[in-house]
């Protein structure tokens, strides 16, 4: 058994053959939203190490941050963070084999979708 | 040829004993993050776009300071046990591991110019 043949066997296809669900599209986006994160923390870590360095540096950092560009950046980054928050909630749940049927879990994602849309407006607003 | 089966190698060894260390570490920095999240979203969002010597003066302040040197930390940590299951999902062989090594040291140096900006501000 120790040799058999591990390299090309053929796959069943999944990803390519299954219509996309509500269950498996928030698992994929929570991967997604977690790892793009990356880009805004290291914009924010950027911005905090402009802020120690000085006045002008700052400005320039800031400026970039909060353009255009930066703003949707910053604020789809926002929604990024609170949906990956609410996934993560809802796999520390499931973690405790709580929630797992089909029903739950599809309210469940609807929850986390729902409420990373409404957490990120309202976010918005106050920090506007 | 090898004549010895993979069970037979392995029967006998016991546990790897640390397979569920990284599931813990994510599970543990996920908690911690549930809360710090928040308080750095409403402490930073509002300092954003504020003039220099305002935001100097609010992160040199221990709450916000220490709320922004946490959430940096445990969540570049949380970030670097994710990509790693990234990474180890989609890229095989040397390049997994150059990958994994590059991403865990760009956290480790995010997470240290971050505290590094915010000792200067605060101190």
């Amino acid at each position: 058994m120790a040799d058999v043949n591990r390299g090309n066997r053929p796959l069943s296809p999944h990803l390519s053959i299954y219509r996309p669900q509500l269950t498996s599209v928030t698992s994929i986006l929570t991967r997604i939203t977690g790892n793009a994160l990356l880009l805004g923390a290291l914009l924010i870590v950027w911005w905090f190490l402009a802020a120690s360095s000085s006045a002008e540096y700052f400005t320039v950092v800031d400026t970039i941050i909060t353009s255009v560009v930066g703003d949707l950046v910053m604020f789809l980054s926002l929604w990024a963070l609170w949906y990956h928050a609410l996934a993560g909630v809802r796999h520390l749940i499931w973690d405790n084999a709580i929630g797992l049927e089909l029903e739950t879990a599809e309210k469940l994602g609807w929850a986390v979708i729902g409420g990373s849309v409404f957490l990120t407006i309202l976010t918005t607003i106050i920090i506007m | 040829m090898r004549f010895l089966t993979d069970r037979k190698r392995a029967v006998g060894l016991g546990s790897a004993k640390t397979g569920t260390a990284h599931f813990w570490a994510m599970k543990v920095s996920s908690v911690a993050l549930l809360f710090l999240v928040p308080l750095f979203v409403f402490t930073f969002g509002s300092m954003l776009g504020q003039p220099h010597e305002e935001v100097v003066a609010y992160f040199a302040r221990p709450f916000p300071a220490i709320v922004a040197a946490l959430t940096m930390v445990v969540g570049f940590m949380h970030f670097k046990d994710g990509v790693q299951v990234l990474i180890e999902d989609y890229v095989h062989g040397t390049m997994q591991k150059v990958l994994i090594i590059l991403m865990i040291c760009l956290c480790y140096a995010a997470a240290a110019t971050g505290l590094f900006a915010l000792a200067r501000i605060a101190l």
